[in-house]
């Protein structure tokens, strides 16, 4: 409840936007949550481009061909593709104000993020056991630095998903829980974007050169 | 005695912080603490510093706490400078060593730019814009809180470096491979790596925050084309800081990671490659620049038109030129190393690009010296800095376009040409700028002026000691002294100008204490302002409420028809247009954001994580981390964060400050 929210005029000329967009304070964090996710897109390009420098720096070890394995990465593209339509439809649910269908398809989407962290952990677990680690070249590094921030996105999101789980039980559909629920949905779906270049620069890239 | 012991102190006490210099300034920083909690326990301020300060989440004060760390942060910068500077008086002069020299221009810089530049800009930003733009705090004050805290202990970490475990010595730019585990074993790189990651997340989110406030809480009427221009300036600033910050994060990230976590982004073994480093890191850093220097401007562009009693010359063209500037800083950055061979159509972009920016930057001096044209002037302490910056800033830019000329820029690279260069911007505008700010709105923040006569001889010690301090190192450049040497021999004719320049770097050095003794006296001395208009000829709408402002800000919330709405305003009511003073019925409730100890103790989760990681202990970085995310999700299960001020209770205090009209 800002001071703004106080004044008559902004009020009124909202309410035909989205729940979410209605009450001033909230539309105002929805701003601000944009913006991060300004500065989380040039994170990703800050690593994308040192990946893009370090690509073919390989050292005594192994080239991007020998370690991808692109069978895992499409499996992983399908599941976050598919949790970003599984939040597409909590977020449809709750402009229908329908909590409990929001609830199992935020509940669904967890669960594609958890499978989708798993495999990723699987991925580099066997890479670090055949002696593949971060500090093998520069290549490795800059590619277990992307990929594992991008993981780590994930993880995040996954934790503050549960969170909101709980709220959502606890109060119900509020000005406050929709627009968490709305910025989260944002962050799922710049995740599962950033993935697809990740999908495509690296692990397609990888099978070109 | 444990066996751990004789390693905890090998570890955090090494030889190199066990000399004279550190154990005094240890022993200084233990007295002054047990002084300071002494005070505390003494006059039971304890409750008071929790209550008011430590827990705020109002930008006002948050503000005041940014001023404060910055002049002490200033106070350190500046006496690693004269220690530099003492050392380089005479040829073949000992003061201090070459391994010492290094950790001193190190510090120096890095503080000057992260700890006191920076901290300083978000005082002013966080004192005058929301007051500016009428509205009643920034759109996020807790989060504008934790940026201060994280700013607060990432400069508490930094300096901690100097006493525990050992300072970074790869200068403020801290370029691999000098900063490469195999070349550097101590632990102050790690320090250097991990505040700025600390202080720049705070920073990032201070940008937001500010983008946000200004684009969504401006008070009704007040159209982009009616903003005051230190708002636009806030603006242009913080959507570089939002553009800069993420590449410098992630050089950071690499370089630390590559220290502690043995990954290859820039060693120089297994392909790593420093000039990734190089290039990600002015990516950001030219920029940075422009962050620095952009809030001046707008300071700048306050003062004049208020001490010129004229509306600014050309305002159109001061927010386009200012924009512009804030374009083409992203396409500036390899002028900081067109020696990387990157080939001439690289260099030559590049070049054009600098000089470009000479363009919108000369239309705003114009525009200044054409404000003051017909004004009726009057020759404040902040009105000085204005003039003093005039010069000093011209000259400053024109050898910047030189140096962006490419071959010559060979001969210059790495020299004190440089040196001259950058400290004549970043002091003739940047510090004189926000000297100007703080002497300009000082009676906002506190309610009385600084005192004008010591003021006016802290600006003379401290500009008139400016140039015999960096005009000469122009010259030393071009006669080939490198920047960064610790001593140099006799017979190469450097003696004489270099001897002038440390007596000027001793003469700004008074200049700061007559600043600092005045900051004491007029604490005392000062005549109140009840006015709450302190200069008398304010424009802008901060002027409008009492000083210090409220907490609330504005009891009634104006509604801004003029571009300089607040001098149309007097006019208006002097005229009897509209009434002095609001009516009791007008004041309505108002939302205020509650304390929260939050922020402080996220800040000192953080500073906890950091300290384990500089060390590698990863069970104390674990820690840390652990507090960190205990504490996110402690705050996402809050939701009551606003308490409610009644229409009541506002009457009343506008009642105490003489604000309520029948």
């Amino acid at each position: 409840m800002s001071s703004h929210a106080l004044d008559g005029k902004a009020k009124a000329s909202h309410q035909e936007l989205p729940p979410e967009f209605q009450d001033q304070e909230e539309s105002i964090k929805i701003t601000g949550f944009w913006l991060f996710i300004v500065t989380d897109v040039l994170i990703f390009a800050s690593l994308f481009a040192t990946y893009a420098v370090l690509v073919n720096r390989v050292a005594a070890g192994p080239t991007p061909a020998q370690v991808f394995q692109l069978n895992t990465a499409l499996i992983e593209t399908l599941i976050l593709l598919t949790s970003s339509f599984t939040i597409g439809i909590a977020i449809w649910a709750m402009r229908q104000n329908r909590q409990r269908m929001v609830s199992w398809w935020l509940a669904l989407t967890v669960l594609l993020g958890m499978a989708f962290v798993s495999i990723e952990l699987v991925e580099f677990a066997g890479d670090v056991a055949v002696g593949w680690g971060w500090h093998t070249s520069a290549f490795l590094s800059s590619f277990f630095l992307l990929v594992a921030a991008h993981g780590t996105h994930v993880t995040m999101g996954i934790i503050w998903a549960v969170a909101l789980l709980f709220q959502l039980r606890r109060r119900g559909l509020t000005t406050v829980t929709r627009r968490k629920l709305y910025t989260f949905s944002l962050y799922w779906h710049f995740l599962d974007i950033m993935w697809v270049f990740i999908f495509t620069v690296v692990y397609l890239g990888g099978r070109l050169i | 005695m444990p066996s751990f012991v004789p390693y905890l102190i090998h570890t955090l006490f090494p030889p190199w912080v066990r000399r004279p210099t550190e154990i005094g300034a240890e022993i200084m920083m233990v007295a002054g603490g047990a002084f300071i909690v002494y005070w505390l326990l003494k006059y039971k301020k304890l409750q008071w510093l929790w209550n008011e300060w430590l827990t705020t989440v109002d930008h006002k004060k948050i503000g005041i706490m940014y001023l404060v760390a910055a002049i002490i942060m200033l106070a350190r910068g500046g006496l690693d400078a004269l220690m530099l500077r003492t050392n380089l008086a005479m040829p073949t002069l000992h003061f201090i060593n070459a391994s010492e020299y290094n950790e001193v221009f190190t510090t120096h810089g890095t503080i000057m730019v992260f700890f006191m530049g920076m901290p300083l800009i978000f005082a002013l930003f966080n004192v005058v814009v929301p007051l500016q733009i009428g509205s009643r705090d920034v759109a996020f004050p807790r989060l504008n809180a934790i940026s201060f805290w994280l700013f607060a202990f990432a400069a508490a970490l930094f300096n901690l470096s100097f006493v525990v475990g050992g300072s970074p010595n790869a200068g403020w730019t801290a370029y691999p491979p000098l900063t490469e585990l195999a070349f550097n074993h101590t632990v102050g790189e790690n320090y250097y790596f991990i505040s700025l990651l600390m202080t720049g997340i705070g920073t990032t989110i201070t940008g937001i925050n500010f983008l946000v406030t200004i684009l969504r809480m401006r008070a009704p009427g007040m159209t982009f084309m009616k903003m005051p221009l230190f708002t636009w300036a806030t603006l242009n600033t913080s959507a570089l800081i939002l553009f800069a910050f993420p590449p410098f994060t992630i050089a950071l990230l690499e370089s630390l990671l590559d220290r502690v976590a043995g990954t290859s982004f820039f060693t120089l073994s297994h392909g790593g490659m420093p000039m990734m480093y190089v290039n990600l890191f002015w990516l950001f850093g030219h920029p940075e620049v422009y962050i620095l220097v952009l809030p001046a401007f707008g300071v700048f562009s306050e003062v004049v038109a208020t001490f010129s009693r004229k509306k600014l010359f050309g305002y159109p063209s001061m927010v386009l030129s200012m924009t512009a500037i804030m374009v083409l800083a992203y396409g500036t950055w390899v002028h900081h190393f067109f020696t990387m061979g990157a080939g001439p159509a690289v260099n030559v972009f590049f070049g054009l690009s600098t000089m470009l920016i000479a363009i919108p930057t000369g239309v705003k001096v114009f525009n200044w010296i054409l404000t003051m044209w017909g004004g009726r002037l009057t020759f404040t302490t902040p009105m000085l800095y204005f003039l003093a910056m005039i010069p000093t800033f011209v000259i400053g830019g024109a050898t910047g376009v030189m140096l962006g000329a490419v071959p010559a820029d060979y001969q210059f690279h790495n020299s004190y040409f440089v040196i001259a260069h950058f400290h004549q911007v970043l002091i003739g505008g940047t510090v004189f700028g926000l000297l100007a700010g703080v002497y300009y709105w000082w009676p906002k923040m506190f309610g009385y002026k600084l005192n004008d006569r010591q003021g006016k001889w802290a600006f003379w010690l401290f500009a008139g000691g400016f140039w015999p301090t960096f005009i000469p190192q122009y010259w030393l450049g071009l006669e080939g002294m490198t920047r960064r040497m610790y001593t140099y021999p006799f017979g190469l004719g450097w003696h004489t100008l270099n001897v002038i320049s440390t007596i000027g770097g001793f003469i700004m050095g008074a200049g700061f204490l007559v600043l600092a003794s005045n900051v004491l006296y007029s604490r005392r001395h000062q005549e109140r302002d009840e006015t709450g208009d302190a200069w008398g000829n304010g424009r802008t709408l901060e002027w409008s409420i009492p000083s210090p402002a409220p907490e609330y800000n504005f009891a009634v919330i104006p509604v801004v028809d003029e571009r300089d709405w607040w001098w149309a305003e007097k006019e208006r009511r002097q005229s009897g247009e509209r009434p002095a003073l609001p009516r009791p019925e007008d004041i309505r409730p108002i939302a205020i954001p509650k304390n929260t100890p939050v922020p402080i103790l996220l800040g000192a989760a953080f500073f906890l994580g950091a300290f384990g990681l500089v060390f590698t202990w990863w069970y104390i970085a674990l820690a840390g981390l652990a507090g960190v995310f205990g504490l996110l999700i402690y705050s996402w299960f809050q939701y009551d964060h606003y308490r409610i001020l009644s229409a009541g209770e506002v009457r009343e205090s506008e009642e105490l400050l003489g604000r309520l009209g029948a």
